[in-house]
């Protein structure tokens, strides 16, 4: 009996094994039957709906069996028509939509559109609204990277860090409850400044916030980054080189996971970060490959997990050093912004965060454009995946760490 | 159950004459399936309610509290209701004598492998003499509807599902099977009873694990493959919730579904049992020596209490005891799956396969050599 294989067909919609059955005679009166064992890659939408795309987003992925052929990421699904709004409503108006973007990161969108809208003001920002607004974006950017990690945990089937990080993320709303009454959407930061000061005694539950959340955070990394099994399945997993990493334009921890050193905070120094970075008050933390090739998706994780003890650490040296004072510049209430345009980019959890606003002088923005970390990042997943397992996918998809949201706008 | 003699007298008791031998059987067999439902049933739903709790308390939460009162102990009940009041769901193109087919037969698979299961040394549904060969090629039937429900779905993440189970149940059966020949040299015997018997001594404490080094690696090989074996964590790939939205479970809703899941806690249980019998005393441990020591000081008996004496013939005190030893391990045997569920993050296919044919084959033909070797010096 002969088995032809005629190769892999790129069909999208055959799948399986299709027999047709050829017989001929031989000459021993033998009867030999010839198969056309046809196999097709099998087509298949990872989403929108489905647990480990992080929101609605699809992926259309062509496995052979479980090994990934081609991988296309298809967005638009949560598209909310941001960048748009930003041209119909008044500067201070628009903030609020800021926030739904990035929704695990608010402050630091707050901040990224303040800064940008800010910088054609030219207003001087009060010291203190400044260290409340490091405070806030680093505060912030342990919730984010929290998320990251419980959520990758969840992905690769681990149930219980997701909870554990949960428990000190509810702390973190807490505190951002208590100083702008909302959990998720904050529009704390403001054009000029922050919204108000901070209750009594806020700034001391930060400290201890920060107290716990050190000791909290050995808890994670001996549960889940240093886990035999989860080491296995992340690393030489999803490899960016550093140059693919440079030719798409990441950003964040995407980058810094491939050991470029690339921080905003420190190398376009804005706000207090320059200062920070003088005092030595932060590292830049890079991947070094520690478990597998350089890039892969362990060397991203352990960037996000380390990032929220720097974060700490910028937080301490804040709250070491904040003093009494106006919290908002003395601006008009209903904003008029001299004409020009402004392009700031800050150092979201999950990479640049960019804000281009151009003004005509008016009440309203003429153009607000958006250049969003995940939506960049997302781009190397087409790279990256043809060549993994099903259960690979999973794992690097988690390993950009995006927010659909923001993807989308 | 064994105890149709039990079931004769009984109906003979009543009219002498009148009862022909088909009648004796035919109501021992309905007792017996009767029996065995409930208690699958309940079993599955306070194993489900423990794994909440159990997941509950290692998430930093309490997992059910409102409904039943205590603890929310009805919750699995309430559960249970709730599926069975759902709409009856069949994909349009699916296959739908297989749809429907499969959760019965990996439910009635599992039921079947739990007749062989001794509650109590008097007290068992079928006394088979290759107890525990039953059991493993009983449960492994589970396989076969696992495929065809991943099949019959026509969904391609049930496909997925099933092509993983199939893939994964080759790695992990010839471990399994191997791992307990080990403690099965050492007992010299399939059935279960007299496994358990044979562990009598030692005040309650001749474990095969203690009997023979070999055994405790022996014992470690059993429980890795059966957790693949019941498809838990880590070894859940055909369900991988977060790779193939259910796996094989994908299409299934209401009561069928839950057939799958009272299946993989049957399964644990089975599993588990079988472990506390060929490897942790069955029904021995110190409480049932002292129980067989009351009775025997008792009765002034002076030979030992023969396990498979039959219900009747022992105190109850004795019986209790040894079935409720063994429930004990058995759970505890649960309660470690459980623990190891919620900690671990779940490994890739190409690593069960790995593992299941690069280390765990080998090793297990080891032990057993060893096993072998130990034996055979010994004796």
């Amino acid at each position: 009996m002969m088995i032809e294989s005629q190769g892999k067909t790129t069909e999208p919609q055959a799948a399986g094994v299709v027999l047709s059955e050829k017989a001929r005679t031989l000459p021993s009166g033998e009867r030999e039957f010839m198969m056309d064992v046809r196999t097709a890659d099998l087509e298949v939408n990872m989403g929108p709906q489905h647990p480990a795309t992080h929101g609605v987003m699809r992926i259309l992925i062509r496995t052979d069996g479980e090994l990934i052929t081609g991988a296309q990421p298809h967005l638009g699904y949560l598209h909310r028509c941001a960048e748009k709004i930003g041209e119909n409503v008044e500067w201070l108006q628009y903030l609020p939509y800021t926030d739904r973007y990035d929704y695990l990161a608010a402050m630091n969108n707050n901040l990224g559109y303040s800064m940008a809208v800010e910088a054609m003001l030219g207003e001087e920002i009060p010291r203190r609204a400044q260290m409340l607004r490091t405070i806030c974006a680093e505060l912030n950017r342990i919730g984010s990277h929290l998320i990251a990690f419980g959520t990758y945990g969840l992905d690769l089937g681990a149930i219980t860090p997701f909870l554990y990080a949960f428990r000190e993320r509810e702390w973190m709303m807490a505190l951002f409850e208590k100083i702008c009454g909302a959990r998720l959407t904050y529009s704390y930061l403001r054009i000029g400044g922050v919204f108000n000061d901070t209750p009594p005694g806020w700034l001391g539950e930060v400290e201890h916030f920060c107290d716990v959340f050190e000791e909290k955070h050995k808890e994670y990394v001996d549960l889940l980054m240093m886990n035999h099994i989860f080491v296995k399945r992340t690393a030489d997993i999803g490899v960016i080189p550093a140059e693919m990493a440079l030719d798409f334009g990441l950003t964040g921890p995407m980058i810094r996971g491939s050991g470029i050193d690339f921080d905003l905070r420190r190398d376009t120094p804005y706000m207090l970060y320059g200062e920070l970075a003088d005092a030595g008050a932060f590292d830049v933390i890079l991947g070094s490959g520690a478990k597998g090739a350089l890039g892969d998706c362990w060397d991203r994780f352990y960037v996000r997990v380390m990032e929220m003890i720097e974060s700490v650490k910028i937080i301490r040296w804040c709250l070491g050093s904040i003093e009494p004072g106006p919290v908002i510049a003395p601006l008009p209430k209903v904003l008029k912004v001299p004409a020009g345009e402004a392009y700031v980019g800050i150092e979201n959890p999950r990479g640049e965060l960019g804000h281009f606003v151009v003004s005509d002088g008016g009440k309203v923005a003429r153009r607000v454009r958006v250049r969003g970390p995940s939506f960049c990042n997302l781009a190397v997943l087409e790279a990256i995946m043809p060549g993994t397992l099903l259960a690979d996918a999973v794992a690097i998809v988690g390993s950009t760490d995006v927010v659909i949201g923001e993807t989308d706008r | 159950m064994q105890h149709g003699n039990l079931v004769h007298e009984l109906l003979s008791g009543v009219a002498p004459e009148a009862v022909p031998e088909w009648a004796t059987i035919l109501v021992t067999a309905v007792i017996g399936v009767s029996v065995l439902v409930g208690l699958v049933s309940v079993l599955a739903m306070f194993s489900v309610w423990l794994e909440r709790k159990v997941s509950g308390h290692i998430q930093c939460r309490y997992g059910p509290m409102y409904v039943g009162g205590w603890h929310g102990w009805a919750q699995s009940l309430a559960d249970g209701v709730k599926l069975l009041m759902k709409e009856d769901m069949i994909p349009l193109g699916a296959d739908r004598v297989l749809f429907v087919l499969a959760p019965a037969l990996v439910l009635g698979s599992i039921f079947g492998a739990m007749a062989a299961m001794p509650l109590a040394p008097g007290f068992y549904f079928a006394d088979i003499n290759l107890g525990v060969f039953f059991i493993l090629g009983m449960s492994a039937l589970t396989t076969i509807g696992v495929i065809m429900s991943g099949w019959a779905s026509n969904s391609k993440w049930s496909l997925y599902g099933a092509m993983r189970e199939a893939a994964q149940v080759v790695a992990y059966e010839i471990p399994l099977g191997i791992s307990l020949l080990a403690p099965l040299m050492v007992a010299g015997t399939f059935n279960l009873l007299e496994a358990s018997e044979a562990q009598s001594g030692w005040f309650g404490m001749k474990w095969f694990v203690f009997q023979n080094p070999f055994l405790i690696p022996a014992a470690v090989l059993f429980f890795v493959a059966a957790l693949a074996e019941t498809k838990r964590a880590p070894f859940d790939l055909p369900e991988a919730e977060s790779e193939l939205v259910a796996g094989f479970m994908t299409e299934y809703s209401g009561i069928r579904w839950s057939f799958f899941f009272m299946e993989e806690y049957a399964a644990m249980f089975l599993m588990s049992i079988v472990g506390a019998v060929f490897f942790f005393g069955g029904f021995e441990s110190p409480f049932t020596s002292l129980a067989e020591w009351a009775f025997v000081a008792e009765s002034g008996a002076d030979g030992v209490v023969t396990e498979a004496a039959g219900i009747f013939e022992l105190p109850l005190l004795y019986h209790v005891t040894a079935g409720t030893v063994l429930a004990a391990k058995a759970l505890f045997g649960v309660f470690l799956m459980m623990w190891v569920r919620w900690t671990l993050p779940r490994v890739r296919i190409d690593q069960v396969m790995t593992m299941g044919y690069k280390y765990l084959t080998p090793l297990a033909l080891v032990v057993v050599l060893a096993t072998g070797f130990w034996e055979l010096i010994l004796s």
